[in-house]
């Protein structure tokens, strides 16, 4: 459920940790305490709830109770793609489950976590605003209409394409 | 002392306690679940204590409406008991009823409400429960299955009151919500006897003790 955040992300928290310090510490300003962590970090790792209730000397529980009832808040990090599935009412009619599906079952993880090396996280969303392009997919904020499962595949090929690429270019230049 | 009627009998209660306390004192019965006695400030989110108190125009919920002087209370008319049948079977289906498994069987509070209500434990009209196999065992002293959890909310709040602070809390929103026990701060020790408590006080078998 919750994600462990990594060394350097125990670093970064260290320093918002001493940031908060000085600030606010009251059960009032858990909100904005919790705002401020996910803006650095992206995400709320295991760690910062504690860190959190040490804070404001409330158990963690109670930190994890107000974090998880608001959808701003997350416990996975945000991958290097992050994959949003439009599930509104006119991609749902057009099969926006099924895109889902496919690539739950491509990246091998469920609907709102974050695959293992951390390049790719993917969540469903209510309604992205262009119906007419049902069922509709955003990769990093770029729009991809009239998805199928054969679109989906053309986005990792194309992806890889891309990476296979950079990595060229990079070796290229290193000569 | 305050004088009230509540179905015909003359009853006399203490100022300022609640027409549902009044009414389980004299040994009428009202059904409720997410109330316990003492509680300060009732949530009133079962539904299911409606009685209905002559001048007002709808029926109240009884946990939540201090007694007044000749107040007249009915708790048995056609109105109310059609609240707390609907009111029951929402919180039916969101219960897995399988009572041959559960260690409440017998001895639960859903049982007994449908008895007293007549209302089937699966009723026809609404979608029965799809278990999540939800179990939670990081507690030393208990376990949580989210199965059998109504989200009466009696653990939450019987026990902040009781114990001064929550010893458990809701996490998550919707029909994902679920109970999350709190536990202290490094190096503080755990109420095992609290804990208990709140046990004790489940109306189903969702708090189980360990062992």
């Amino acid at each position: 459920m919750l994600t462990h955040a990594t060394v350097e992300e125990s670093q970064k928290l260290e320093a918002v940790r001493s940031r908060l310090m000085e600030g606010q510490r009251s059960r009032g300003s858990l909100i904005p305490i919790l705002q401020t962590i996910q803006k650095e970090m992206g995400y709320l790792p295991a760690e910062a709830l504690d860190l959190v209730a040490g804070l404001l000397n409330i158990s963690a529980g109670e930190v994890y109770g107000v974090a998880s009832f608001y959808n701003q808040f997350r416990f996975n990090p945000p991958g290097k793609h992050q994959i949003k599935v439009c599930l509104g009412t006119a991609c749902h009619v057009r099969g926006g489950d099924i895109i889902l599906e496919n690539f739950e079952r491509k990246l091998d993880i469920k609907e709102g976590h974050t695959t293992e090396d951390r390049e790719f996280s993917l969540e469903r969303v209510a309604c992205v605003g262009c119906c007419a392009l049902a069922p509709v997919v955003l990769m990093n904020e770029k729009t991809h209409g009239y998805m199928s499962p054969s679109k989906v595949e053309g986005l990792f090929t194309q992806l890889e394409i891309a990476k296979k690429k950079s990595e060229s270019n990079k070796t290229d230049g290193s000569e | 002392m305050i004088k009230l009627y509540i179905d015909n009998w003359e009853i006399h209660a203490t100022e300022g306690i609640s027409v549902l306390q009044a009414a389980l004192d004299s040994e009428i019965y009202i059904p409720n679940l997410c109330w316990v006695r003492e509680m300060t400030d009732p949530p009133a989110s079962c539904r299911l204590c409606f009685v209905e108190i002559a001048g007002r125009p709808a029926p109240v919920t009884a946990c939540t409406t201090i007694v007044e002087n000749d107040m007249e209370v009915h708790t048995d008319t056609e109105a109310v008991r059609e609240l707390q049948r609907t009111s029951l079977k929402l919180l039916l289906s969101a219960h897995h009823v399988d009572c041959g498994h559960c260690p409440a069987n017998k001895k639960c509070e859903l049982q007994n409400l449908a008895r007293f209500l007549k209302v089937k434990l699966k009723p026809a009209e609404f979608p029965t429960y799809q278990p999540t196999g939800l179990i939670d065992t990081s507690h030393p002293h208990l376990d949580y299955n989210r199965d059998r959890c109504v989200l009466c909310g009696r653990c939450v709040n019987a026990c902040r009151d009781k114990n001064g602070r929550p010893l458990f809390t809701f996490a998550g929103r919707g029909s994902e919500t679920i109970v999350t026990p709190l536990f202290p701060p490094a190096g503080q020790a755990l109420d095992k006897d609290a804990s208990l408590v709140c046990v004790d006080l489940c109306p189903t078998g969702a708090l189980t003790r360990k062992g």
